[in-house]
C-alpha cells in the first residue's frame, strides 16, 4: 500500500483548484486521481465563452479556463494519475484505484478531497413512455459528441429542460446546421441563466415552451418525433394539449446529480436536498479527514464558485493534516422559509475564518423580498433582494465576530422574508 | 422614422423586458429597464449587438479529432452566419497551441480566429 498525505479524487476544476491551494499552503505530498486521459474535466467540452468572469475578470472558454489550472498544477509538479478509476474509499481513508500501468492499488491517505463532480439525470429518471429508439441523448453527451468527437447527434432536435447545458447545446447545434425545433421546460420559469436564454435561444429564434413537457417519444429504431403537452400547476400534463413535434433527436437537460457512490461507500452522511455530502465550514464531511468541493458537493452555476470552494477544501485539508483542532462545539446552519439547502450546514466558531461563506439556493422565485440571517432568534441581516431564483446560487457571509461574541449560540437560520 | 425594438435584459435574473424607441437610428427612449446597467445594455444591444463566436475545427494528426476555436473579440451579430460558413472550409494540422491564430481575418470582420486548446500531435 502507498501512503500519501493528500489524495484528491477527480481532476476537473474542483480537484485542480484544491490541489493548487493545498500545495500553496505548504503540502507537497499530493496525488490527483483522474479517470479521463486528460485533466480539466467537463470544461474540456464546454467550448463556449463566459467562464472566469469572477476569477480572472475576463471571459474565457471552458478549455481556456481549465488550461490555466492545469498549467499551475504542472508548474508545481503536482502528481496526477490519469486514466485511473477510483473504485473504493473506506472510512479510514484507504483509496482503492485501478489503471492499466499500476493495476489495482491502494493508497492510505491522511486526508482525501472528493472532487468527482456530477452527472446528468438520464431518461430513466423521467419515465417518458415510448420505445427505446436511437436519438435520445443527455445534453452533455451530445456536447461531447459535437465538441470533442466531431459528430452531430441529429438534424431536427427537441430539447427537454432549459438548464444551461440544454440552452448552450441549442445554440451549438443550430450553429452547426441542425434545426432546433423547441426547448420545453416543465417549470413556469427556466433554470438557466438569463444571458443564455437571450444569447442561445432568442438570438436564433428558438422557442422556449415554459410549463410544457414531453409526454411520449415516437419511433422504434430512430426517434421520429415527440408528443409535447402543457402541464398544470402540479406539473401534470393537461389532457387535450398534446401536440406532435417531428424530430430525429431528443436532448435531455433535466438536472444534474452529484456523483457520490464513493462518498456513500465511505459512509459519509448525504444531504437529501443536494445529494452531496453534509459538510462544515471547512468543507469536511461527517468523516474526519474527508473533504468535498465543487459539483460533487452541490451543483454550481458558475465554475468560478467551484474553484473558490475547492481552494477552501484544499487549504482545510492541509490544516487537518497538520492536526488543527476545530473545537468540539458546532453551530447548526438551518434553512428557514424559502431556502432549500445550505452549504455548509454547520460551523465551528473556534475554527471559523474571518468570513464564512454560506452558499444556498431558494426553493422558488421570490421578487422584492428580503434575505435574512438569524442568530438564534436575533435578526442580524435583512437584505433587500429584487429577485431570488432557484437557478442562481446565492450566498451570505458570516463574519467570525458574530460567532465569537455569542458563546451560547445554537443555530444560524437563513430565510427569505416578504418584509 | 420611428422604430421600436423589444429585448430582454441579461444583466441579472430579473430579465427585464425592455422597449427601445429609435428615431432615424438614434435612441429616443428606453422603457422597462429598472436599473442603469439595463439601460446601458439596451443602448448597446439595439445599436450594435455583438457576440463572441465559439466553434470547432477538424484537426489532422492530433490526439483529438476536433480543436475548439473562438473569435478573438466579439463580432457583429449579423456576421455570425457568414463566419460559420467560413469555418466549414477550414481544416488544421496538429500540433495546435492555445491562443494560436488560425485565421487572421475571419470572413472580412477584421477579427482573428484563435484556438482555445492545445492539441498535441498523435
Amino acid at each position: 500500500m502507498i501512503s500519501k498525505s493528500l489524495v484528491i479524487i477527480g481532476g476537473g476544476p474542483a480537484g485542480l483548484a484544491a490541489a493548487i491551494a493545498a500545495y500553496d499552503a505548504g503540502e507537497r505530498d499530493i496525488l490527483v486521481l483522474e479517470r479521463d486521459c486528460v485533466l480539466g474535466g467537463i470544461l474540456n467540452q464546454c467550448i463556449h465563452n463566459g467562464f472566469g468572469l469572477h476569477t480572472f475578470k475576463e471571459e474565457l472558454t471552458g478549455p481556456e479556463y481549465s488550461a490555466r489550472y492545469v498549467r499551475k498544477v504542472e508548474e508545481r509538479k503536482i502528481e496526477a494519475k490519469l486514466d485511473t478509476m477510483v473504485i473504493d474509499l473506506s472510512n479510514d481513508r484507504i483509496v482503492t484505484a485501478i489503471n492499466e500501468t499500476d493495476g489495482l492499488f491502494r493508497i492510505a491517505a491522511k486526508a482525501v478531497i472528493l472532487a468527482m463532480g456530477c452527472r446528468e439525470r438520464p431518461r430513466g429518471a423521467l419515465n417518458i413512455p415510448g420505445a427505446r429508439p436511437a436519438g435520445i441523448f443527455s445534453a452533455g453527451t451530445a456536447q461531447r459528441f459535437v465538441n470533442i468527437e466531431g459528430y452531430m447527434p441529429g438534424r431536427e432536435i427537441v430539447i427537454l429542460g432549459s438548464g444551461d447545458i440544454g440552452l448552450i447545446m441549442a445554440r451549438r447545434l443550430t450553429l452547426e446546421g441542425a434545426k432546433v425545433r423547441m426547448v420545453c421546460e416543465i417549470m413556469p420559469y427556466s433554470g438557466g441563466l438569463k444571458r443564455n436564454i437571450v444569447q442561445c435561444l432568442d438570438d436564433y429564434d428558438i422557442p422556449l415552451r415554459l410549463s410544457h413537457t414531453v409526454t411520449k417519444i415516437h419511433g422504434k429504431d430512430r426517434v421520429e418525433g415527440v408528443s409535447v403537452a402543457a402541464v398544470d400547476d402540479n406539473r401534470m400534463p393537461i389532457a387535450g394539449t398534446e401536440e406532435f413535434v417531428s424530430c430525429d433527436t431528443l436532448l435531455l437537460s433535466v438536472g444534474l446529480i452529484p456523483e457520490n457512490e464513493l462518498t456513500r461507500k465511505a459512509g459519509v452522511a448525504i444531504n437529501p436536498k443536494t445529494q452531496g455530502a453534509i459538510v462544515d465550514e471547512s468543507l469536511e464531511t461527517t468523516i474526519p479527514g474527508i473533504f468535498a468541493a465543487g459539483n460533487v458537493l452541490h451543483v454550481h452555476d458558475l465554475v468560478d464558485h467551484v474553484s473558490t470552494e475547492a481552494e477552501l477544501a484544499g487549504k482545510n485539508a492541509v490544516r487537518f493534516i497538520r492536526g488543527l483542532d476545530k473545537g468540539s462545539s458546532a453551530v447548526a446552519i438551518e434553512t428557514g422559509f424559502g431556502v432549500r439547502y445550505t452549504v455548509p450546514s454547520r460551523v465551528h466558531p473556534a475554527a471559523a475564518t474571518a468570513i464564512t461563506t454560506i452558499r444556498f439556493r431558494t426553493d422558488n422565485v421570490y421578487r422584492d423580498s428580503y434575505l435574512s440571517v438569524l442568530l438564534d432568534d436575533e435578526r442580524v441581516q435583512h437584505l433587500k433582494k429584487r429577485i431570488l431564483t432557484p437557478g442562481e446560487m446565492e450566498e451570505v457571509l458570516i463574519p467570525a465576530k458574530w460567532l465569537l461574541t455569542r458563546p451560547g449560540l445554537k443555530k444560524i437560520t437563513i430565510l427569505v422574508e416578504k418584509e | 422614422m420611428s422604430e421600436k425594438k423589444e429585448l430582454t435584459c441579461i444583466g441579472c435574473p430579473m430579465g427585464c423586458q425592455m422597449e427601445v424607441t429609435l428615431e432615424n437610428g438614434v435612441i429616443k427612449s428606453i422603457a422597462g429597464a429598472t436599473c442603469k446597467k439595463g439601460e446601458l445594455y439596451a443602448a448597446k444591444e439595439v445599436v450594435d449587438p455583438r457576440r463572441i463566436i465559439t466553434s470547432i475545427l477538424p484537426v489532422d494528426g492530433g490526439i483529438y479529432a476536433m480543436a475548439p476555436v473562438k473569435t478573438a473579440t466579439d463580432i457583429p451579430k449579423g456576421d455570425i452566419r457568414k463566419c460559420m460558413e467560413c469555418l466549414k472550409t477550414i481544416r488544421i494540422d496538429a500540433p495546435v497551441s492555445i491562443g494560436q491564430v488560425i485565421v487572421a481575418d475571419l470572413g472580412g470582420t477584421g477579427v482573428a480566429l484563435i484556438a482555445t486548446r492545445d492539441i498535441p500531435k498523435r
